[in-house]
C-alpha cells in the first residue's frame, strides 16, 4: 500500500529511480500471490468439488456443494455469531482502547511504566492465553473453586451467554493492549498547538477530549476498527481452545464452522465454500470501513494549523 | 523436544538405511516376504527401506508402542521402524492431511470402523486379506470379535492390535460408605442415586462433556439396554427413520431427564476428556460415577495417588433398564485399535511393515507391558497372563466383560462415517444442553442416515 501511494510523486521527480522503486514490491507482491493469491484461488476451486480431504483424486461436482453449505441453517447461525463477537467485541474494545491510549500519551513516567505492563498480554499466544483461561475458569478445579469464591465457581465455558461472554473477556484482555498502543500513537501526532489554542479558549479536559481528540483520531479510530472487525472474523485458536464451538454450538464462530465442517466431517468442498465467504465476507467489511472514513481518505487533517 | 528428538532419529536412520541399501544392493529389492533375522529386504534406493509410523502420545501406551519399535529395531538394524508421536485430536488431523496429500506413514494407527471405511473407498489402505490367509498363525492369536471393525465388504484391511476397551461404570467405593448407598442394579436404582448424592453435596456422576464422545457413551448403552443392539445396528444398516424407534426415542428422553435432575457434576459441559479432569472429579470424590472406557483406569492408578491401589475404585457393566429388551451382558467400546497398511508406501516398506506386524504386534513382551498397565491385549489366552498382575480383579472383569458379551458394539462415532459421526456429536451436545428435544434429535440424524 506504501509503495503504491509514494512512488507515484517519487516517479514524477525521478523517472529512472521509479523501475527501481516498482522492483522493491517485487519480493512482497510473489509472497502475496504465492501464500494468499494461489491457495485463495485453490479454495475457490476445491468449493466446487466433493472432496472428502482423504482420497487423493478431488471429484468436481459443481454447485453441489455450495447447495449444502447454503441450505444448512448451521451457516446462518455462524454468520450471526461471528457478527455478534465481532460487534460486541468492537464495542468493549473500542472505548477501553480509546481511553487506555489518551492515558498513556501522557509523558509521565508511571504512565510509561503502566505502557510496558499493559502491554504484556500481547506478547503471548492466543493458545497459550486459551489454556491458561481454561484452567483457571474450570468450575471444579479453577480459580473459583480454589480460593472458595462462589461468584467466580461459574460453569463459565458450559453456559451458553457465559461462555460467549467470556470469549469476548478473553479477546479483549488479549488485544486491548494492541489497540491501546494505535491510540497512543495516534494521540501523540495530535499538534499540541491545538490543545493550547482551546486552552485559551477555556475548554476543560473533556471539552478537549471530544473536540479534539476525538475528532484528530479518526482515522486511527477507522484503522483500529478495521483491524478488529476484520481480526473478528478469524478467531478461531482462542474459541476452539476455550470452547470448541460449544455449548451445542453457541460460540461456533464461521472459521470454527469451517475446520469442523473440513476436518472433522470430511467435507471439505463445503469447507472451502464456507472459507470463501468469509473470505467475503471480510472484504465487504473491510471496504465498507473504508467507506465509512469518507472519501477523502488521503486529505489531512491539520490544515490551518 | 519431540520434534528435535524424531529428526535426529530420522537422520540417523536415513544414514543406516543409506549404508544398508548400499551393502545389499546386489540383494536387489525382490526379497520374499519371510526374510527374516540379518537377511533384510534392501531398499531400492536410500532410506526407501524404512518404515514410518505414527503413534499417539499418551502414556502408558506410548511407552508400549515405542518399546515395540525398539525391539523391532534392534533385530533388523537395517530395516528399521521410525516412530513419530502426536496428541490424539492432532492426530486426526494430521493423518488426514497426509493421506489427502500422499504423504502418510506406512502404518496407519487408527480405531477401524468407519474411518477404516473411508480410507478404503479412497483406496488408500491395502487389503490384507490376503497376507493373513498366509499368515494363519498370526490372526488366529487374535480376538475373533476384533476383526469386525477391520472387515470392509468382507475384506480384512487392518491388523487389530493393542487392547479391548469396553466402557464401564466406575464408581467410588469411599463416596458410597459416606453416603450409605448400594452401586445402581438398574436405571431406576441411578435415578434414585441421583438427589441422595446432591443432597450429600456430591456430584452424581462425572462427566467431560466438551469432548462428544464422552456423552455418546451414555446413549449407547441406554439405547442397547432399552431396545437391543438391533436399534443402532439399524442406523449403522442406514434404515430410513432408524433414530425415531421408540426405542430411541425413549433412551434420549431417559437422558434428558437425568440431565434435569442434575444427575451430572455442575459444568460438565465445559470439561474436556484430554485433561483428565472427569476422572479426577471421581477419585478426588466430588463425584460419586462416572461411566468412561476401561483406557482411564491406567490414568486413576498413575494419577488418584492411592485411590486405585487402596481398593477405592468400583467398577461394574451398565447396569439395565426397567422394561427394556438389551441383554445386560451387551457392552460398548473398542473392540481393538487398528494398524493398515498405507497403499502408497514402496514394496520395501510394505515388507518391513508386515514384518513388524508380524513380528512385533503383541508379541509376548508387548503383551506382559499391556498387563503391566491394566489393560487386556486381545490376545487369546490373554486371561492366564492376568492372574499375576497387580491390577488382576480389574483385568479379569475387563476380560469378562468383553468375552461373555451378546453383542460388544463399537462406538458409535467410530463405527460412523466422520461426516455423520460429526453431525451425531453435534447434535449430542445439543441434547446434552437440553437446546434440542429428542424428537428433534431424531429428525436431525435421520436426515443424515447413510451419509
Amino acid at each position: 500500500m506504501t509503495t503504491a501511494g509514494t512512488s507515484p510523486s517519487r516517479s514524477a521527480a525521478r523517472g529512472s529511480r521509479s523501475g527501481f522503486l516498482g522492483w522493491l514490491a517485487v519480493p512482497a507482491l510473489v509472497f502475496f500471490v504465492g501464500f494468499l493469491i494461489i491457495p485463495l484461488l485453490g479454495v475457490l476451486f476445491l468449493s466446487f468439488s466433493s472432496w472428502d480431504g482423504i482420497s487423493t483424486n478431488i471429484r468436481w461436482t459443481g454447485l453441489v456443494s455450495w447447495k449444502a453449505v447454503l441450505a444448512n441453517p448451521e451457516l446462518i447461525h455462524a454468520l450471526w455469531i461471528t457478527f455478534l463477537i465481532m460487534l460486541v467485541s468492537w464495542l468493549v474494545q473500542t472505548p477501553a482502547s480509546l481511553l487506555l491510549g489518551v492515558f498513556l500519551a501522557g509523558r509521565q513516567r508511571y504512565r510509561a511504566v503502566l505502557a510496558v505492563l499493559y502491554f504484556i498480554p500481547l506478547l503471548l499466544s492466543s493458545a497459550a492465553i486459551a489454556i491458561t483461561y481454561k484452567a483457571l475458569l474450570d468450575p471444579n478445579f479453577g480459580l473459583g473453586a480454589g480460593l472458595g469464591i462462589p461468584l467466580l465457581t461459574q460453569d463459565w465455558l458450559g453456559e451458553p451467554v457465559l461462555a460467549f461472554g467470556t470469549i469476548i473477556f478473553v479477546v479483549s484482555w488479549q488485544f486491548i493492549p494492541f489497540h491501546s498502543l494505535i491510540y497512543q500513537g495516534g494521540v501523540r501526532q495530535i499538534p499540541a498547538s491545538l490543545y493550547e489554542a482551546a486552552e485559551l479558549d477555556g475548554a476543560g479536559r473533556i471539552r478537549k477530549f471530544f473536540n479534539i481528540t476525538l475528532p484528530q483520531l479518526k482515522y486511527t479510530i477507522i484503522t483500529s476498527s478495521t483491524l478488529m472487525v476484520v481480526g473478528s472474523l478469524v478467531f478461531f485458536d482462542l474459541i476452539f481452545v476455550l470452547t470448541e464451538g460449544g455449548p451445542g454450538d453457541a460460540t461456533r464462530v464461521l472459521a470454527l464452522d469451517m475446520y469442523k465442517t473440513g476436518w472433522q466431517a470430511n467435507l471439505m468442498g463445503q469447507a472451502a465454500a464456507i472459507a470463501t465467504i468469509l473470505v467475503l465476507v471480510g472484504l465487504a467489511l473491510a471496504l465498507l470501513l473504508r467507506r465509512l472514513g469518507g472519501r477523502r481518505y488521503d486529505t489531512s487533517q491539520l490544515e490551518g494549523v | 523436544m519431540e520434534p528435535s528428538t524424531s529428526s535426529r532419529r530420522n537422520f540417523l536412520s536415513l544414514a543406516v538405511g543409506a549404508g544398508a541399501a548400499g551393502a545389499l544392493a546386489a540383494c536387489g529389492t525382490s526379497g520374499p516376504s519371510s526374510s527374516s533375522g540379518g537377511g533384510a529386504s534392501g531398499g531400492a534406493g536410500a532410506g526407501a527401506a524404512k518404515a514410518t509410523y505414527w503413534y499417539l502420545s499418551v502414556q502408558p501406551q506410548e511407552g508400549i508402542r515405542k518399546a515395540s519399535i525398539d525391539r523391532f529395531n534392534a533385530a533388523n538394524p537395517s530395516t528399521p521402524i521410525v516412530g513419530t508421536t502426536y496428541q490424539n485430536d492432532a492426530f486426526k488431523t494430521k493423518i488426514k492431511t497426509a493421506l489427502g496429500a500422499g504423504q502418510a506413514p506406512t502404518l496407519i494407527w487408527g480405531w477401524g470402523g468407519g474411518g477404516l471405511r473411508s480410507y478404503v473407498q479412497a483406496g488408500q489402505v491395502d487389503d490384507l486379506t490376503d497376507w493373513f490367509s498366509q499368515n494363519q498363525a498370526v490372526k488366529d492369536r487374535l480376538f475373533p470379535g476384533s476383526f469386525g471393525a477391520a472387515t470392509i465388504n468382507g475384506k480384512i484391511y487392518a491388523m487389530p492390535c493393542e487392547c479391548v476397551q469396553p466402557i464401564v461404570l466406575f464408581y467410588n467405593k469411599k463416596v458410597f460408605d459416606k453416603v450409605g448407598a448400594q452401586p445402581p442394579q438398574s436405571w431406576g436404582d441411578i435415578m434414585a442415586l441421583v438427589p441422595k448424592f446432591n443432597d450429600a453435596g456430591i456430584a452424581p456422576f462425572s462427566l467431560g462433556g466438551q469432548s462428544r464422545w464422552t456423552n455418546m457413551m451414555w446413549l449407547e448403552f441406554l439405547f442397547d439396554r432399552i431396545g437391543g443392539a438391533e436399534v443402532f445396528q439399524n442406523v449403522f444398516d442406514g434404515q430410513k427413520d432408524a433414530w425415531s424407534n421408540p426405542a430411541a426415542i425413549e433412551g434420549l428422553t431417559k437422558m434428558q431427564e437425568l440431565i434435569k435432575a442434575n444427575g451430572f457434576i455442575k459444568g460438565f459441559s465445559s470439561i474436556t476428556a484430554d485433561s483428565n479432569a472427569d476422572q479426577a472429579l471421581l477419585w478426588s470424590g466430588k463425584a460419586a460415577m462416572m461411566l468412561h472406557g476401561v483406557w482411564t483406569y491406567g490414568s486413576m492408578s498413575i494419577e488418584g495417588k492411592d485411590f486405585v491401589s487402596g481398593g477405592n475404585l468400583g467398577y461394574m457393566n451398565f447396569p439395565p433398564v426397567e422394561g427394556g429388551k438389551g441383554d445386560p451382558s451387551d457392552t460398548v467400546g473398542n473392540p481393538g485399535q487398528y494398524m493398515s497398511i498405507y497403499s502408497k508406501a514402496t514394496p520395501e516398506q510394505k515388507e518391513v511393515a508386515k514384518k513388524f506386524l508380524a513380528t512385533q504386534i503383541l508379541s509376548d513382551a508387548e503383551v506382559k507391558q499391556w498387563v503391566d498397565t491394566g489393560s487386556v491385549p486381545i490376545v487369546k489366552g490373554a486371561d492366564s497372563l492376568l492372574a499375576s498382575s497387580k491390577d488382576a480383579d480389574f483385568l479379569k472383569f475387563v476380560y469378562n466383560t468383553s468375552a461373555n458379551a451378546k453383542v460388544f458394539a463399537q462406538s458409535w462415532d467410530q463405527a460412523l462415517s466422520p461426516t455423520s459421526a460429526e453431525i451425531l456429536l453435534d447434535n449430542i451436545s445439543k441434547l446434552f444442553q437440553l437446546s434440542i428435544t429428542p424428537d428433534q434429535f431424531a429428525s436431525n440424524l435421520n436426515a443424515v442416515i447413510g451419509k
